[in-house]
């Protein structure tokens, strides 16, 4: 018997998140001044949903390890956000979104959930245009659209290659004028260490202040855990250098259950790997496949001539170029979705067509868009005749209008020019879909404790569709957990302030100052990143685009032994007391240590190719994935239990009332 | 290639710090500023000697966490581009590249090249937003129409990403640039036009009490400033600090 409660509503699909809002407890202005709630990560979901906690008149306490909220990593996404608006007029509706997101996640996510996402996105753009973010517009004054992947309408929201700032500096404003208000407190530099429970129940967090080194403890009513995902775990990926699994992990071991950690997503269009001493890798916004052609020779000799350097790609004829995403794919070509398209380059690649030195690269090329835009903008404005030289001009122009900072940043990172010679790029890891267990409330299965935004599984299934991360971070702090906390917060409108001074407490600052100084007494010979690469290799090598049985076992019992090597072997340099650095990185890496091994033993119990989890033994003919819905429909929660490979798994069928399970096919 | 650097080392705020010297080698010009600073503090943690501490975090230029001062210009020698952008292939084999914090007095050290830029966030709170609550009950996106040459100067103002080179590059440590985006991207656009009196009057007074010195329209700070925001922003603050002055 399962102990997971989803607490989807009855009813019609359309109508749960209404009748749910309707009928859930409520809290009373008086009421919510005495109430508090800690927000661990000030993203698009913490930042949202902290603000729109303070205004609704509780006392909010954000937590956040960087110097201020207005970093956290939703700064960096770049391509849009989605939302069923419906301002092109191409059949767009709630239902359409909704279709799509859980097609896209390869029918591994919660119906309920993902409508409701569907439905509160239009408010989202509505309440951020309010807020003064600066979307994009075209000349008549409205905003514009643009597609990504896997849909077949314009539905994204865009402020050129730089929404996810935009949208994060509208919730970091919003905050500002709580703060301002004396509503947020805000904790910067400060890194939650572990959750607290009391009586059962999540009653706070211990933190610590990464200036002074000070273990600090703090109460509240409920808290929500918003602090990302953790594709850190594989070293090198598109996240910041901080990101981290700390705040997840330290729940799931006081009993929040992690489900799907094995869904991760390898973006297709990154910057390749240049050499083993880098630190990060840098996306290319999924927008450039609006008008960029992937491509790789069509022949094994002209490849190997590139990486040699004796050829350059634009030498190479049109017929000689195999546009491979159009070949395989013709109904959506380059507009796959994410996992398909990776897969894809990998089997390029793999195939011996890559085309950097390394053979870990494919071109995304803008020479027909720039063709094509140019001779449009000649057209329009009155030269009918124009010569080539200025069809590039003009369409150079338009392309930069639409991608220059993402071509700026490509020049600088690579000293290549993208208008003139096709960039080149390879998948990386990008975004976690799996996460903590949420019910419908985005309550995990420690009472009182909640995840939003990349924490937590509930949304994007087994892959998730481009413009739909910032979609649900928002959708998740301004919409979602404002009116189902309440429900919870309701029978705590006696309990007055949680004190600090309870044994809970003070064991739990016990132990997280334990743990700091056996990290300290390791005092071993390497350092923390010594660690880090290795882990990051075993995942990329045997957990990453594609999965099989004996890699997986492999890389368990390689990630267990090099756990055991760090808690021996690791090198802290410095004191606890002060800004440390190495001691930061080196407890966050203990914790995806832990990770990665039940991210493996998930890998390897999910007999199944879906989404973004791709195993050798189960795909087709022609190589696609091959979901198993008879024997894996649903979501796999672990329990902890001690060892990360002992875990308990408990499952959530999955039920598809609205939407028929079919085959994903793109082609 | 070969390179010697010369570093701030501070142990906190108290302490007086001063400059260390260390070589490093094997760096690639493909590998980026901060990657090299990894390659030393790896070095040094071998040798059992605290790293140097800087502040990073997304490595793609648009969290704004990275600051340094190098060889006299924030952010180094490259122009619209933050220090984690900055690659090695900017600098040749056998130089030296001097790496301070950024300094003004409002940016106190924490240690070593991080510095305390949280007098930036107060200024946001003081006026840094429009009032509207997130209860969602706005009205449609596209009710009003936004000229797209003000949507565009206001996003362009908005991509400020708060690192703080626009102080360190100015002679008077002024915080007008920095201030001036926040206020440009809401006076450009309607929903922001009904607080923008309140608004500059109160970041401007807050931006001097942290103690930024004043405009003196050296013009530094847009040439250093990685995202490329304008004077003309300074421009606009003056001209709403002057209307809301006469007209409040």
């Amino acid at each position: 018997m399962s102990v997971l409660e989803s607490k989807i509503p009855e009813g019609p699909i359309e109508k749960k998140w209404t009748k749910h809002k309707n009928e859930i407890n409520l809290v009373n202005p008086a009421n919510k001044r005495n109430i508090d709630i800690i927000v661990v990560g000030t993203g698009l979901a913490g930042g949202s949903a902290a603000a729109s906690f303070a205004e609704l008149g509780y006392n909010v306490k954000t937590f956040c390890y960087q110097d201020s909220p207005r970093r956290a990593h939703s700064i960096a996404a770049q391509g849009g956000i989605n939302a069923s608006k419906n301002y092109q007029g191409d059949g767009d509706s709630d239902y359409r979104l909704f279709y799509d997101t859980v097609k896209g996640g390869d029918y591994r996510s919660r119906e309920a959930n993902v409508y409701r996402l569907a439905e509160v996105s239009s408010n989202i753009i509505d309440q951020c245009v309010a807020q003064g973010v600066p979307f994009a517009r075209e000349y008549g004054g409205l905003l514009d659209n643009r597609s990504f992947g896997g849909v077949l309408v314009s539905r994204t929201f865009y402020a050129k290659g730089q929404t996810g700032q935009q949208l994060l500096l509208g919730a970091y404003s919003a905050m500002n004028r709580q703060i301002n208000r004396g509503k947020i407190q805000s904790f910067n530099r400060h890194e939650m260490m572990d959750l607290v429970l009391v009586d059962g129940k999540a009653r706070g967090i211990i933190a610590r202040d990464l200036v002074s080194g000070e273990i600090e403890r703090h109460s509240a009513h409920a808290v929500v855990l918003a602090s990302g995902g953790y594709g850190n775990v594989f070293y090198l990926s598109t996240n910041a250098m901080g990101s981290n699994v700390m705040a997840a992990w330290r729940a799931h071991k006081k009993g929040a259950f992690f489900a799907n950690p094995c869904f991760t997503q390898i973006h297709p269009t990154c910057i390749p790997v240049s050499g083993d001493l880098q630190s990060k890798l840098t996306l290319m916004s999924e927008s450039l496949r609006n008008d960029g052609r992937i491509w790789v020779p069509k022949h094994e000799k002209d490849a190997k001539a590139i990486r040699e350097g004796k050829l350059k790609p634009t030498e190479i004829a049109e017929e000689d170029r195999d546009y491979y995403l159009e070949r395989r794919y013709p109904a959506f070509g380059n507009l796959v979705p994410r996992d398909v398209a990776s897969r894809a380059a990998k089997e390029r690649c793999d195939e011996g067509y890559g085309v950097n030195k390394t053979g870990q690269a494919v071109y995304l090329d803008f020479k027909a868009a720039i063709e094509r835009y140019g001779k449009e903008k000649a057209f329009t404005s009155g030269h009918k005749n124009p010569s080539k030289e200025e069809i590039i001009k003009l369409g150079e122009q338009v392309v930069e209008s639409k991608y220059g900072n993402l071509f700026e940043m490509y020049e600088k990172i690579t000293d290549q020019n993208p208008y003139k010679t096709p960039m080149m790029i390879f998948p990386a890891v990008h975004y976690t879909m799996g996460g903590l267990w949420v019910d419908y409330n985005l309550m995990t299965t420690i009472p009182g404790c909640y995840a939003a935004g990349e924490a937590n599984f509930s949304d994007h299934g087994a892959n998730r569709l481009g413009a739909s991360a910032l979609m649900q971070g928002l959708a998740d702090g301004y919409f979602v957990l404002p009116y189902t906390i309440g429900d919870y917060l309701a029978d705590d409108i006696r309990t007055g302030t949680i004190s600090t001074e309870t044994e809970e407490f003070v064991t739990a600052e016990k132990e997280v100052k334990e743990r700091i100084q056996r990290l300290f007494d390791a005092k071993g010979k390497n350092p923390v990143d010594y660690y880090h690469k290795k882990l990051g290799r075993i995942m990329w090598d045997k957990c990453g685009m594609s999965r099989n049985e004996k890699e997986l076992r492999e890389a368990m019992e390689e990630i267990k032994e090099l756990r055991e090597d760090f808690w021996k072997n690791v090198r802290i340099t410095g004191k606890a007391e002060t800004k440390n650095a190495e001691l930061e990185k080196a407890g966050r890496v203990a914790d995806f240590l832990e990770l990665g091994e039940l991210f493996a033993k998930d890998a390897l119990e999910r007999n199944e190719s879906c989404g973004g989890h791709f195993r050798e033994e189960y795909q087709t003919e022609d190589g696609e994935a091959l979901r198993d819905d008879e024997n894996f429909k649903f979501v796999s929660a672990w329990e902890y239990v001690g060892n990360p490979r002992d875990a308990k798994l408990h499952k959530e069928q999955l039920e598809f009332e609205n939407i028929e399970l079919k085959t994903r096919s793109y082609k | 290639m070969k390179l010697k650097l010369k570093v701030w080392r501070q142990e906190d705020a108290q302490d007086k710090g001063g400059f260390k010297n260390y070589d490093v080698d094997g760096i690639d010009g493909d590998m980026s500023f901060l990657e090299m600073l990894d390659v030393l503090n790896n070095n040094l943690v071998n040798e059992g000697i605290d790293p140097v501490e800087f502040d990073h975090d997304c490595r793609e230029g648009i969290c704004g966490s990275c600051s340094l001062q190098i060889n006299g210009e924030p952010h180094g020698p490259d122009r619209r581009i933050t220090t984690c952008q900055l690659h090695m292939r900017k600098f040749k084999d056998g130089d030296e590249i001097v790496i301070e914090p950024f300094r003004a007095t409002a940016f106190p050290v924490i240690k070593d090249l991080v510095i305390d830029r949280s007098a930036f966030d107060r200024i946001q709170h003081a006026g840094g937003y429009i009032s509207v609550n997130t209860s969602g009950n706005t009205q449609d996106a596209n009710s009003i129409p936004i000229d797209k040459q003000d949507a565009d100067d206001s996003f362009y103002a908005a991509t400020c990403i708060g690192c703080g080179a626009c102080v360190a590059a100015c002679k008077n440590a002024s915080a007008m640039l920095f201030t001036s985006a926040k206020v440009s991207q809401f006076a450009l656009l309607p929903q922001g036009k009904i607080e923008a009196h309140e608004r500059v009057l109160e970041m401007v007074h807050q931006m001097d009490k942290e103690g930024f010195g004043n405009c003196t329209n050296t013009g530094a700070c847009e040439i250093e400033c990685p995202k490329g925001i304008s004077l003309e922003n300074i421009a606009r603050l003056n001209r709403e600090y002057l209307s809301a002055s006469v007209f409040s």
